[in-house]
């Protein structure tokens, strides 16, 4: 792109154009922008030129999770409506290198771009960038569609829980028909000791009835609040079990790895939980 | 023991299993709700594979997804009228 600005014109870091993946749910609130912020983020430190697009025109979040949304100013439906260039709507994240936000439009409706428009964009950023991110709304409408056609891979966000499991098995459906390869499953707000005591959906519980790859699971952990509170994605400085997550995650992006956590090592390390251990093992 | 139970929780069956239970049989019934005009060319399609072999009442066909609790099955009632002669027999 010849009107994008030096620091953006660097192109990305391995020459070759960047990958597009769409991160989705079917079913809100189980953290899609949290994922796509910290994934985000943590690519960034490893070295990859990353943008973050908010998809979720109407209901943009994804610059609040960054905390970049006092430096907003345009956003990417003024570049397709040539309001602006693209290099004027991108933010550039000032507390990593290589990370970039280009925020939705709060004002209008999801209906003010089109899946054609979407794929354009993603063609005009992906000389520059290592990786895109498309962070979607939920729900499986225009929204979604033209977040999905812009993206070639796919992250579906899921909680353990029946009503998010079942959206995401949708989402799995749509997005095989689309034709993205690959598609990889990220379990979130895993809760070990309740997996353990048998009252929450398992990994491999989820697995089983979805039949779909894994790229990670990332435990419930009240550093996602805190990070969220902040303004900043928990794997820029944060040493905790979800950040690690997200961390594992992005490096099994790279092509890495990356075993999966111990989880249950977090879960018997409170004592409710060990004097629980004691009774239930008494039980069996 | 019991109000120890109670406390930390660990009297009631054990939820996880149930869940599992109760997402299958709902995957399942949500992966076959399929479309009318998909049901429309497996009908077409059927039809095409059974008149190389026999003659078939075309306007009698029924074809439908059956479920229940468990599982899903195809059923299809198609009446035959006449067998064409000789395509019982391999050839070759």
């Amino acid at each position: 792109m010849s009107d994008l600005n030096t620091e953006i014109k660097s192109s990305s870091s391995s020459g070759s154009l960047a990958r597009v993946i769409v991160t989705t749910s079917g079913k809100g609130g189980v953290g899609k922008t949290t994922s796509t912020a910290n994934i985000a983020a943590a690519l960034a430190k490893f070295g990859k030129k990353v943008v973050a697009v908010d998809a979720d025109v109407g209901l943009r979040n994804l610059d609040v999770i960054m905390g970049l949304e006092n430096r907003v100013v345009y956003n990417f439906i003024d570049v397709i409506e040539g309001t602006c260039k693209l290099n004027q709507a991108l933010v550039k994240d000032k507390r990593v290198q290589g990370l970039y936000l280009l925020p939705a439009a709060q004002t209008r409706t999801k209906d003010a771009v089109n899946p054609e428009q979407m794929v354009d964009l993603c063609n005009q950023l992906k000389p520059e960038f290592d990786f895109i991110f498309l962070d979607c709304p939920a729900g499986i409408e225009g929204g979604f569609r033209n977040a999905a056609a812009g993206a070639d891979e796919a992250l579906v966000v899921t909680t353990p829980e029946i009503p998010a499991v079942r959206d995401a098995d949708r989402i799995i459906g749509m997005l095989e028909s689309m034709g993205k390869s690959p598609i990889r499953l990220i379990i979130n707000r895993l809760r070990p000791n309740m997996v353990q005591d048998g009252d929450m959906l398992a990994k491999d519980d989820i697995l089983d009835v979805l039949s779909i790859d894994l790229i990670g699971v990332v435990p419930e952990d009240e550093n996602v609040i805190r990070a969220t509170n902040n303004g900043e994605p928990m794997t820029m400085t944060l040493d905790s079990p979800a950040a690690q997550a997200y961390l594992n995650i992005a490096e099994r992006l790279l092509g890495h790895d990356v075993p999966l956590m111990d989880l249950e090592s977090y879960a018997s390390r409170g004592l409710i939980s060990k004097i629980k251990k004691f009774f239930s093992r008494k039980r069996h | 023991m019991d109000f120890l139970k109670r406390i930390f929780g660990s009297g009631n069956e054990n939820s996880s299993q149930k869940a599992k239970d109760r997402l299958k049989i709902v995957l399942i019934h949500d992966r076959t709700d399929i479309s009318p005009q998909l049901l429309q060319s497996l009908r077409m399609e059927i039809v095409q594979v059974l008149t190389k072999y026999m003659d078939i009442d075309q306007e009698k066909i029924e074809i439908d997804l059956d479920h229940d609790e468990q599982a899903v099955a195809l059923v299809a009632n198609i009446p035959v009228i006449s067998i064409k002669r000789g395509s019982i027999e391999f050839k070759n």
